[in-house]
């Protein structure tokens, strides 16, 4: 068995599981905090636009964005000499683009459900925004945060569509998981395809087993 | 001693909050109907809700000045705020939550935790997390939150709707007992007139977004002398007035002429009758505002009975009648002391 399709797969997760989990709650506080309700509206509406599009079409965007002659695509390649299309950033890219919905609204709902009042007896104690958001709003929504996180990094190793289209299916340097079942079964290799087929489900369900796990065990500390 | 002067507009859906008053270093209590905009007035102050216009401000500092567009934020106000869920951080210890709002070096900060911990009773408790807490307890706690903040103002937002009544009682004299130690200002929202009464020198009472009254709460409970004032300090009995004569007046509800003992307002639209008011009287000793009873539904409590009737002679509305358990007879007569009938206006 073919191994770099793991390696790949795990790497790509890895790194933008990293990238989503700190974007995902910076955009969701910078969301909960805004006071006209339409525009939060709208821009909810685009931020989670990638989990309810169809992955080709948020992968067909990536392209227009990224692509070798794009404008953005062309000043990555010119001013930092970095190829951004069907090059193993792309999976990132894509696997970001893809789960980050996922992180966003978890940790929106979970800064929801943290009871007003005690971010005002934050404020009329003198605590600092600050040091609200990191003792009081953070702490008390880190379970809905964490498995934002965790279905993050499942959707993540899971990404085909936007990959496909932005990072191609390259052996070696862009062929994830999904791509490798993918490349398998079209090939007639079903055989192969068995193998790539059991480690996704076997991570996946472990991934989702934990997450249960550890909102039981938040959901215990933090019973009021 | 503090100051404290309010006045201040905000429209909402249902309401228009337009409140004014002041006050210097005494406590407060705004009583009213649930819905009434006693809290919104309290999150006014605390910088917790931005009304659309007006100014409220201290002797230390100017909070809100809708012309002047100024807004201090609430950190900067020093006001203590006690929740009526408490609001107590779960994240935190006891220790840690009465720490929160302190600041100052770490050995200062435990330093004051613990004076604040043997104050309020809490000691043993101080590693202890808020939800294995009684009711009383999380209210000590924060509580001793509050004043490690050491704030100007106290708000506290009905302090005791979240416990049961045989605790209350119980938690309301600490309460006073605490608060002695505090000399700013402090503001009490409540719809229990009890709560009230034990707590407050002044009383406000609100309705609609609007304080109607604002006067000593000995004065108000005893002589109050608008309708509303009545039945929110618990006045069973009231009825529609006219004068009938210099110490006579008609309750049109109940169709009786009563003997009030002093001047009759030029206003007056209502008169009331507390229900312990009444007393069991016979006629052959005073005739004085005698009213023969109609009996009607009768309710037991634990220590006392109450019960509904109407005046026999012309029957119409029914008042309310109070009465010791140990008191088994209903009635034939009852009477009321001209002195103890409330004069109401509008």
């Amino acid at each position: 068995m073919e191994l770099s399709p793991i390696l790949i797969s795990l790497k790509t997760a890895t790194l933008s599981v990293f990238v989503t989990f700190f974007l995902g709650i910076a955009v969701a506080y910078w969301v909960v905090r805004m006071r006209h309700e339409k525009v939060k509206m709208i821009c909810d509406g685009i931020l989670t636009l990638p989990l309810v599009l169809p992955p080709t079409v948020a992968g067909f965007f990536l392209l227009y964005i990224f692509g070798v002659k794009r404008p953005l695509g062309q000043f990555f390649l010119e001013f930092f000499g970095v190829k951004i299309a069907f090059s193993w950033g792309a999976t990132v890219l894509a696997a970001v683009v893809i789960s980050f919905p996922l992180m966003y609204r978890s940790a929106r709902g979970a800064f929801e459900q943290v009871d007003a009042n005690l971010l005002y007896a934050g404020r009329t104690l003198g605590m600092s925004e600050w040091k609200i958001f990191w003792r009081v709003l953070f702490p008390n929504a880190l379970s809905g945060i964490l498995s934002g996180g965790i279905l993050a990094f499942a959707r993540g190793l899971g990404e085909f569509g936007a990959t496909a289209m932005i990072a191609g299916n390259i052996a070696g340097k862009t062929r994830t998981l999904p791509l490798a079942v993918y490349s398998h079964v079209s090939a007639g290799d079903m055989e192969g395809a068995y193998q790539y087929v059991l480690i996704l489900v076997l991570i996946s369900f472990f991934v989702v087993t934990g997450m249960n796990y550890a909102t039981y065990v938040f959901q215990k500390y933090n019973r009021r | 001693m503090g100051e404290l002067e309010v006045e201040i507009q905000k429209k909402f859906k249902s309401f228009c909050l337009d409140m004014r008053f002041s006050m210097e270093g005494e406590s407060l209590g705004i009583l009213g109907a649930s819905g009434c905009g006693k809290s919104m007035t309290l999150k006014a102050v605390a910088g917790i809700v931005t009304p659309d216009r007006g100014k409220i401000r201290t002797e230390k500092a100017v909070f809100y000045d809708g012309a002047a567009r100024i807004n201090m934020a609430p950190q900067k106000r020093k006001v203590g705020y006690l929740f009526q869920n408490y609001a107590l951080f779960p994240n935190m210890t006891v220790e840690d939550n009465i720490a929160a709002g302190i600041r100052e070096k770490k050995a200062e900060k435990y330093k004051k935790v613990k004076t604040l911990l043997e104050q309020f009773q809490l000691n043993g408790l101080e590693k202890q997390y808020p939800h294995k807490l009684s009711g009383g307890q999380q209210q000590r706690v924060a509580l001793a939150r509050i004043l490690a903040s050491e704030p100007d103002i106290l708000l506290l937002d009905e302090p005791f709707s979240a416990m049961d009544s045989y605790l209350k009682e119980e938690l309301q004299l600490e309460l006073k007992e605490q608060l002695k130690h505090f000399h700013g200002c402090t503001i009490i929202v409540s719809h229990d007139r009890d709560e009230i009464y034990k707590l407050c020198d002044r009383t406000m009472i609100m309705d609609n977004g609007v304080n109607l009254i604002c006067e000593e709460t000995k004065e108000l409970f005893d002589q109050p002398r608008h309708m509303l004032a009545a039945r929110l300090t618990g006045c069973k009995n009231i009825s529609r007035a006219e004068r009938r004569g210099n110490n006579t007046v008609y309750a049109a509800d109940w169709g009786i002429e009563l003997k009030v003992h002093c001047e009759i307002p030029q206003k007056l639209a209502y008169i009331g009758i507390r229900a312990h008011d009444f007393l069991p009287a016979s006629p052959s000793k005073s005739q004085e505002n005698l009213i023969r009873v109609l009996p009607g539904e009768k309710t037991q409590a634990p220590f006392e009975w109450i019960l509904l009737f109407q005046n026999a002679d012309n029957p119409q509305g029914s008042m309310w009648i109070k009465r010791e358990r140990g008191d088994r007879q209903i009635p034939e007569f009852v009477q009321v002391k001209p002195e103890k009938i409330l004069l109401l206006e509008e």
